[in-house]
């Protein structure tokens, strides 16, 4: 049986500082974690003053103040909600606490994206030397730079690791379709045909091998780091490095939740073999094609498109949440993933509200249209970047959604609430309450462990192996009942 | 952009790879979502960064994960 699905993302955002190509995008990365993080005292006082925290602005502004050590350190932090905000390579990486739902994941991922904007911000108002940032959520800077946007879940360890390079392999493939956030131009090596061309995803040009541990270069489709940051055991942590990043709502939430359904089914057993012949070259050839009529060739002999493809996972999907795991969410996502391909069938352009790959193709589409610009024009390459500014005033995703052109599954309340509040059904919940209620005491933190410094001769070490126990269920009277980390450590080890 | 360089962008783009790049089928509703985009484009025109050249040229990040 299946066990249930934990996820994550982790997200690299790009850092740049707009007509100053100088800047040190590491100390920036820097400054941006060691400010916002300095800001949550603050944050937290107004919060236990009941100060409402709507507002970005809900922060009061030190004007003038130098860059601290901890500004020139590596930031590396644990916020209140249960997630890791630090500096990898040359960026800024946002990791969402644990969720146990595809639409709790949604609302954390979009958090993340509110709390780069609110750092930009506590950054321009506090650090006048700093030069003004400006933050992409993308995975590409077009000149053969790639950074990643992982996904995280939580799989049994006894499932074979073939049978998931196996059946994941096709589906990520084709996947592209509806995960893509689109991109102008190809990145690649090995092909300087179209240097213009559309295609449906950020990442394809950068997956070189079929499986692999490296992330960085010959990144493979699937990837084998095991740190399952869990009891290994019993659990794999699947460390999805293939996906773009996401603004879309519906399509975020159809990527996290049709792969959970994918890969219960692995784990149960209940797919059939769609194995590719070449999963490298229809990788590239799947996101290359915006008309969705390439087709890939499985080592059965067959030839399908990645539509077709994604059609044979739907309906085994539907069957497998029909006979063993009918739950609410699972049957919102397969009427999704319907809704979804049968629009990329009939008529893409119907899903410019849920997907970012045609949102973006549209906008490009009407700037060439009226303007008369050629797919070359430097307005165009623009449009394509500034389309993921996380500024809700800039940011071209954001300027559709605010005018209603996009489809929204959260609210804005529950985005602002996911900045200081963690999932309530994981062991993040315990993590970012210890975060909140004893900030002094917390020596350090990890995904799996919280070292608490109690003033005691000893520090000591909370191991938190199940990524299901700490939950608010599990936890919440306990907190209340501990004013202090002593008092908590002495309830847990007396 | 200032329009003299804007123009010169788009002489020397002219013509090029048009074909390759993306084709959506039309839809029926085409004249409906050919206003519906003039709206955004007149919404976007007020946001878009002024250099686009220049803002594109200098956007060069270290590769990550």
């Amino acid at each position: 049986m299946a066990i249930p699905k934990v996820i994550g993302t982790e997200t690299e955002y790009g850092i740049a500082a707009v007509g100053q190509p100088d800047f040190n995008p590491v100390l920036s990365s820097s400054m941006l974690i060691s400010s916002y993080a300095g800001s949550l005292r603050r944050i937290r006082w107004d919060y236990e003053d009941e100060s409402p925290l709507r507002d970005a602005r809900g922060f009061e502004p030190v004007t003038g103040r130098e860059l601290s050590d901890e500004d020139l350190g590596l930031a590396n932090v644990i916020l209140p909600n249960g997630a890791r905000y630090y500096v990898d390579h040359a960026h800024p990486e946002y990791s969402t606490p644990e969720c146990l739902s595809p639409r709790s994941l949604v609302i954390h991922d979009k958090a993340g994206e509110r709390i780069l904007e609110r750092s930009l911000a506590i950054v321009a108002a506090e650090i006048p030397s700093s030069p003004a940032l400006a933050i992409y959520k993308n995975n590409s800077d077009g000149k053969g730079n790639s950074y990643g946007t992982h996904e995280n879940y939580l799989v049994d360890r006894a499932t074979p690791f073939g049978d998931i390079v196996r059946d994941l392999t096709p589906f990520f493939v084709s996947r592209q379709i509806f995960t893509g956030a689109g991109k102008l131009g190809l990145e690649a090596q090995w092909d300087e045909r179209g240097k213009h061309v559309f295609q449906l995803t950020q990442r394809a040009d950068f997956f070189e091998t079929e499986v692999g541990l490296e992330t960085t270069l010959k990144r493979p489709i699937i990837n084998t780091r095991d740190e399952p940051h869990a009891d290994p055991e019993r659990y794999r942590r699947l460390h999805v490095i293939v996906g773009d990043a996401n603004l879309c709502e519906v399509a975020l939430f159809l990527k996290l939740g049709a792969t959970s359904i994918v890969l219960k089914m692995i784990e149960d057993a209940f797919l059939p073999d769609f194995s590719l012949v070449n999963p490298v070259a229809a990788i590239h050839d799947v996101s290359r094609d915006v008309s969705l009529t390439a087709q890939v060739a499985l080592t059965d002999g067959r030839k399908m498109t990645a539509l077709q493809l994604q059609w044979e996972y739907l309906e085994l999907a539907r069957k497998y949440v029909d006979r063993e795991d009918d739950t609410s969410e699972n049957r919102e996502v397969v009427e999704r993933w319907e809704g979804v391909l049968r629009g990329l069938e009939s008529d893409p352009r119907t899903l410019s509200g849920q997907l970012d790959w045609v949102a973006k193709l549209r906008l490009l589409e009407g700037y060439r249209e009226r303007d008369g610009l050629a797919w070359s024009d430097a307005k165009l390459r623009a449009i394509d970047l500034q389309y993921h500014d996380v500024r809700r005033d800039r940011g071209l995703y954001h300027r559709l959604a605010n005018s209603g052109k996009v489809e929204r599954l959260t609210t804005d309340e529950q985005v602002e609430r996911a900045i200081m509040e963690p999932p309530e059904d994981t062991r993040a919940f315990f993590r970012g309450r210890c975060i909140s209620k004893y900030p002094d005491a917390i020596a350090a933190a990890s995904w799996d462990s919280l070292i608490l410094d109690t003033g005691r001769d000893a520090l000591q070490r909370i191991p938190m192996r199940e990524p299901l126990r700490g939950t608010r269920a599990h936890v919440e009277e306990l907190l209340d009942e501990c004013e202090d980390a002593a008092a908590l450590v002495d309830r847990l080890t007396g | 952009m200032p329009e003299q360089e804007q123009k010169r962008i788009q002489k020397k783009g002219g013509g090029e790879a048009d074909d390759d790049a993306g084709q959506v089928t039309s839809s029926s509703k085409a004249s409906e979502l050919k206003e519906e985009m003039d709206d955004i484009l007149d919404e976007i025109d007020s946001v878009l960064e002024e250099n686009a050249e220049e803002f594109v040229k200098s956007y060069v990040q270290k590769g990550g994960e």
